[in-house]
């Protein structure tokens, strides 16, 4: 296993290089969803975080004994597993959280984030490299969801964390916090990203 | 005539107003990844469209016989090891997830299996996108809006029967071809035109689907409109029950809700 990355290596990519929304579009169907505020962004970004660490140390530690054909039904019912005791905590004890997100606390099973990292990374490494990978890209998916989650929220409701922080003449851009906003706000920062990162590798070559 | 016409608007919901891709972001991954001719796009949606209807079969009776309070499959087995009493209030709704992916990726592979021994030409026109749909959230998500409308319902006759869900499926799935063959449609022209370096792509993409939102956001209540035109004497009753996602902000609920009413007026 010598061409694989090291644990390091794993976490330090997954927060920035290899960023799951802005670099690999992977899970953007919650990046979408929830990013009207930045409370569900980041009860979001938690339930991910959590239902990532726990499927990559499971998928890790049972790496040995997978089948090829299976792997991908083993691992959506792992996830699965995780998810339902997510969404029970949350519906536990922060009930009002887990009506505001509805059905997209579920709908983190089919995320193909996780499948992905559960295919690339903990089915061949050691549990350590793949804890360590899970937290790296459970940050790289947080800091993504909030960023969007600021510009939304700030510019549709002129709050952040429900604070005001735009002037009250501020004219509300309602359309930020409905559905086209966030096609608008992730297609535009997208473009942000891939701009500096153009930029970037002009001045170094 | 009312059930005919609580179909009508599920199906007009489904479709159009709220759109699964434009509305509730379900199934955005092949709308990004595989909408680049008009021909894929097409059979991507067909190929959701069936897997879809298939499941919501599948789940609601599941969910009806099975994991639903006092289902009566559950309720006859558990009859062997408890009393009567308890065995009518069994409640495997915490099962649901695991028990509906599994249903989806069985399906999906069963629906493969089939079509490529019975339907070799369907098979080579939509075969290559099957295995993909058992991660796409769009088949869970209808599902998981059914089950919301079978479980936990207080008024029995609100419960959804399988006519309604089977609509409910069908015609997302209808939404999603809708959607995702304008999109092809339009990155088909876009290839000759000059888009700016960073833009190309997935970003580009996501905006034009934001303009397309705001175009189905034009659909915003035409169901009530239906609804208080053919029968004005009913309380409204809404056709798909969804949990509040466009709002977080409890004083800031109001405002912007008459603020997508006059939208939809307008």
């Amino acid at each position: 296993m010598a061409d694989q990355p090291t644990a390091f290596e794993r976490f330090v990519q997954g927060i920035l290089p290899e960023n799951p929304v802005y670099r690999q579009l992977l899970g953007l169907c919650p990046t979408l969803a929830v990013t009207n505020g930045m409370k569900p962004a980041l009860t979001m970004a938690c339930s991910v975080a959590f239902v990532l660490l726990c499927a990559n140390i499971v998928i890790s530690l049972i790496r040995d004994l997978l089948k090829p054909h299976l792997r991908i039904v083993v691992f959506t019912l792992t996830i699965a597993t995780f998810v339902t005791i997510a969404d029970r905590f949350l519906a536990a004890y922060l009930f009002q959280m887990s009506k505001t997100l509805g059905p997209y606390i579920p709908l983190i099973i089919v995320n193909c984030l996780i499948i992905c990292r559960c295919e690339v990374c903990a089915s061949k490494q050691s549990v350590f490299t793949a804890a360590a990978d899970a937290i790296g890209q459970a940050i790289g998916f947080g800091l993504a969801l909030s960023s969007i989650a600021a510009v939304r929220e700030i510019l549709g409701t002129g709050m952040f964390f429900g604070m005001r922080v735009l002037p009250e003449v501020w004219p509300d851009w309602v359309i930020m916090v409905l559905p086209p906003g966030a096609f608008l706000t992730l297609g535009l920062l997208l473009g942000l990203v891939n701009w500096v990162g153009i930029i970037k590798s002009r001045r170094s070559s | 005539m009312i059930y005919l016409l609580d179909i009508m608007l599920i199906a007009l919901t489904a479709a159009l107003i709220n759109n699964f891709v434009l509305y509730y972001f379900v199934g955005i991954c092949p709308f990004v990844g595989v909408s680049r001719k008009v021909e894929m796009a097409f059979g991507m949606g067909l190929a959701v469209t069936f897997v879809i209807s298939i499941a919501a079969f599948i789940s609601w009776s599941i969910t009806t016989m099975v994991l639903m309070p006092g289902a009566p499959l559950s309720a006859f087995i558990a009859g062997f090891f408890l009393s009567k009493e308890a065995a009518a209030t069994i409640d495997l709704t915490i099962l649901s997830y695991i028990v509906y992916i599994f249903a989806i990726a069985s399906s999906v592979q069963f629906v493969e299996m089939y079509v490529r021994k019975f339907f070799p030409l369907l098979y080579n026109s939509f075969g290559v996108f099957l295995p993909l749909i058992t991660t796409n959230c769009a088949i869970l998500f209808a599902c998981l809006t059914i089950m919301s409308h079978v479980v936990g319902v207080e008024n029995p006759k609100n419960v959804w029967d399988l006519g309604r869900a089977i609509t409910l499926a069908f015609f997302g799935g209808v939404g999603f071809t809708i959607a995702i063959v304008i999109m092809s449609g339009i990155r088909e022209e876009l290839e000759l035109c000059d888009i700016p370096e960073p833009f190309q792509g997935a970003a580009i993409t996501l905006v034009i689907g934001g303009i397309l939102a705001i175009a189905f956001m034009g659909f915003t209540g035409v169901d009530s409109g239906i609804r208080n035109a053919l029968m004005p004497e009913t309380t409204a009753r809404v056709s798909i029950k969804t949990p509040e996602q466009t709002l977080f902000f409890d004083n800031e609920v109001v405002s912007i809700k008459s603020h997508s009413n006059q939208i939809g007026v307008q």
